[in-house]
């Protein structure tokens, strides 16, 4: 309690000496904060409601809801391992989809990155629109990309591909820029006055010292993009997801339940491997 | 010994390039398409000419309506993932139950629940609960208990045992030390996780309607497919505009928790 009045008067009120302790100021000081704090709930909860009206999301429809979920997770056991060979190229497709979107958006990575950093380009007219560029790739989504490529490129695998590449871009971009700017400048002025040019203090300078966390970054964005692309299917953009839409479709949810496991598995192998990966390089 | 170290850089930059090759020879090329071109210039051209004529109708079905639709989504599905993963960060907080085999059980669970796409619990939902925003809010509210409660329960585990000890020597049972000595000091800290869920779940709201669980999305992917590319690039600025938005000030809010 007495911390709590020190904590929030510090600074507009003398201290209230701990020694003596006054518990009418304790009371009157509560007041007001306790009011303040039953405010801010009832307000968050008048929100929240009003939220559920909008949508019209409530507890009876859960209360309704959940039975068939019961219903639909009991028709996925036992899963339909006949399937499994089937699903073996998809699956094949989706990882070659992640590991081709991530290592060709990585490679446009490095240059954003070096153009972003402000103590390699120390321009702001260069820095500042190439990190809004990285901002906004970021804001949109790898499902939208491919949903707007599947469009332009028509369906398949290279939609795909190419959403996870501009996804890619914008997160490994942004995260290696914020590593060559906190890079030890220390070599970097020994060649400088030396008298090297700037792409030998990239290539000598900068480089050594950003590829491991760019490589990391590197896993950690595949990490991210096998996941996204086991469900690119779901807007045709290749990979498993096509065919677990289809199996849902045609309410084969045994078939569901086979392609749902194979993607935990292989996702949780390569999060393992990349994790481990990530932790030496580090 | 730096010379070992040079081949395995080298073996290690030749797997990378030979996964890639590997990749690469998978994916066929069909996508370049004598249209593309032509796509790719009327998609520009939408850009510039947005309908802006959508952003408001009167008689609703609008782009503002749509976004308020999305925004509501993720602000009730990060409710319901905040209430749901509360009891499953204390279960995987190893600081919380005297046995290690229980927290370890926990952090497992999580970890299968963070694996599992966000589209597929969508999708999984939509089934069940049928399409609509309803979905989209179970989605958001169950796939996002992997990554909070996963949070929350490291922050439970960095909490001062000091407020703990005092009230068990005071005789507190279980609820009343996690209520006074535990809670307390965690708020804070989850109110921001909580806050950053939010920004990766508006994120994730405006794709939830591509597979028809409510949102932006479902307009975005009907203008898509009647191939409407002023509307597709309205839609894609106002996604912008809501992420930008909403990224900004809840970063604001986060600051100002802690």
């Amino acid at each position: 309690m007495r911390l709590d009045i020190k904590s929030t008067n510090s600074t507009s009120t003398p201290p209230i000496i701990p020694s003596s302790p006054n518990d009418s100021i304790s009371v009157a000081l509560d007041k007001p904060k306790r009011g303040k704090r039953i405010a801010t709930w009832m307000l968050f909860i008048v929100i929240l409601v009003i939220c559920s009206l909008y949508i019209d999301v409530t507890p009876y429809q859960l209360f309704v809801g959940l039975p068939e979920m019961g219903v639909l997770l009991k028709e996925m056991f036992p899963p339909d391992w006949s399937y499994l060979p089937t699903i073996w190229a998809p699956t094949l497709q989706t990882i070659k989809i992640a590991v081709a979107g991530t290592i060709l958006g990585a490679i446009p990575a490095i240059p954003a990155a070096l153009f972003s950093a402000n103590n390699i380009t120390p321009y702001k007219s260069v820095s500042f629109p190439m990190r809004t560029l990285l901002n906004l790739v970021r804001t949109v989504p790898d499902l939208l990309f491919a949903a707007v490529f599947v469009a332009v490129f028509g369906i398949g695998p290279f939609a795909g591909m190419l959403a996870l590449l501009f996804f890619s871009f914008g997160i490994i971009a942004k995260l290696t820029y914020e590593t060559v700017e906190a890079i030890d400048p220390g070599p970097l002025e020994a060649m400088t006055a030396v008298g090297a040019t700037r792409i030998q203090l990239i290539v000598f300078g900068v480089i050594p010292q950003a590829l491991p966390a760019f490589i990391s970054y590197l896993l950690y964005t595949f990490e991210i993009n096998i996941r996204a692309a086991t469900v690119l299917g779901f807007v045709g953009a290749g990979g498993i997801g096509l065919l677990l839409n289809q199996s849902l479709g045609l309410f084969r949810y045994d078939r569901a339940a086979t392609i749902i496991i194979l993607t935990l598995a292989v996702v949780l192998i390569i999060d393992n491997a990349s994790t481990r990966i990530r932790r030496k390089l580090l | 010994m730096s010379r070992v170290h040079h081949l395995r850089k080298w073996m290690i930059a030749l797997f990378i390039v030979v996964i890639f090759i590997w990749s690469m020879m998978g994916l066929d090329y069909q996508g370049f398409q004598s249209t593309s071109k032509v796509v790719s210039l009327s998609i520009l051209k939408g850009f510039m000419h947005p309908d802006w004529a959508y952003v408001y109708l009167p008689e609703g079905e609008d782009l503002l309506r749509e976004l308020l639709e999305t925004l509501v989504i993720s602000i009730l599905g990060t409710f319901v993932s905040a209430i749901l993963c509360i009891p499953f960060a204390f279960w995987a907080a190893a600081n919380m139950s005297r046995l290690r085999i229980i927290p370890g059980v926990g952090k497992f669970t999580l970890s299968v629940i963070r694996v599992f796409p966000e589209m597929i619990v969508a999708i999984l939902f939509i089934k069940a609960v049928g399409p609509g925003s309803f979905a989209g809010v179970l989605a958001l509210g169950v796939h996002s208990i992997g990554m909070l409660a996963k949070l929350f329960s490291e922050t439970i585990e960095g909490v001062d045992p000091g407020p703990q000890e005092a009230l068990i020597a005071c005789g507190a049972n279980k609820l009343q030390i996690i209520r006074f000595a535990v809670i307390p000091q965690v708020i804070p800290q989850l109110l921001s996780y909580t806050l950053y869920r939010f920004e990766i779940n508006i994120r994730s709201a405006t794709t939830l309607g591509l597979v028809g669980a409510g949102g932006i999305g479902t307009p975005l992917i009907f203008a898509l497919q009647v191939r409407n590319w002023n509307r597709v690039g309205v839609i894609l600025l106002g996604i912008v505009l809501l992420v930008v938005v909403t990224d900004f000030i809840s970063s604001r809010l986060r600051r100002k928790i802690i």
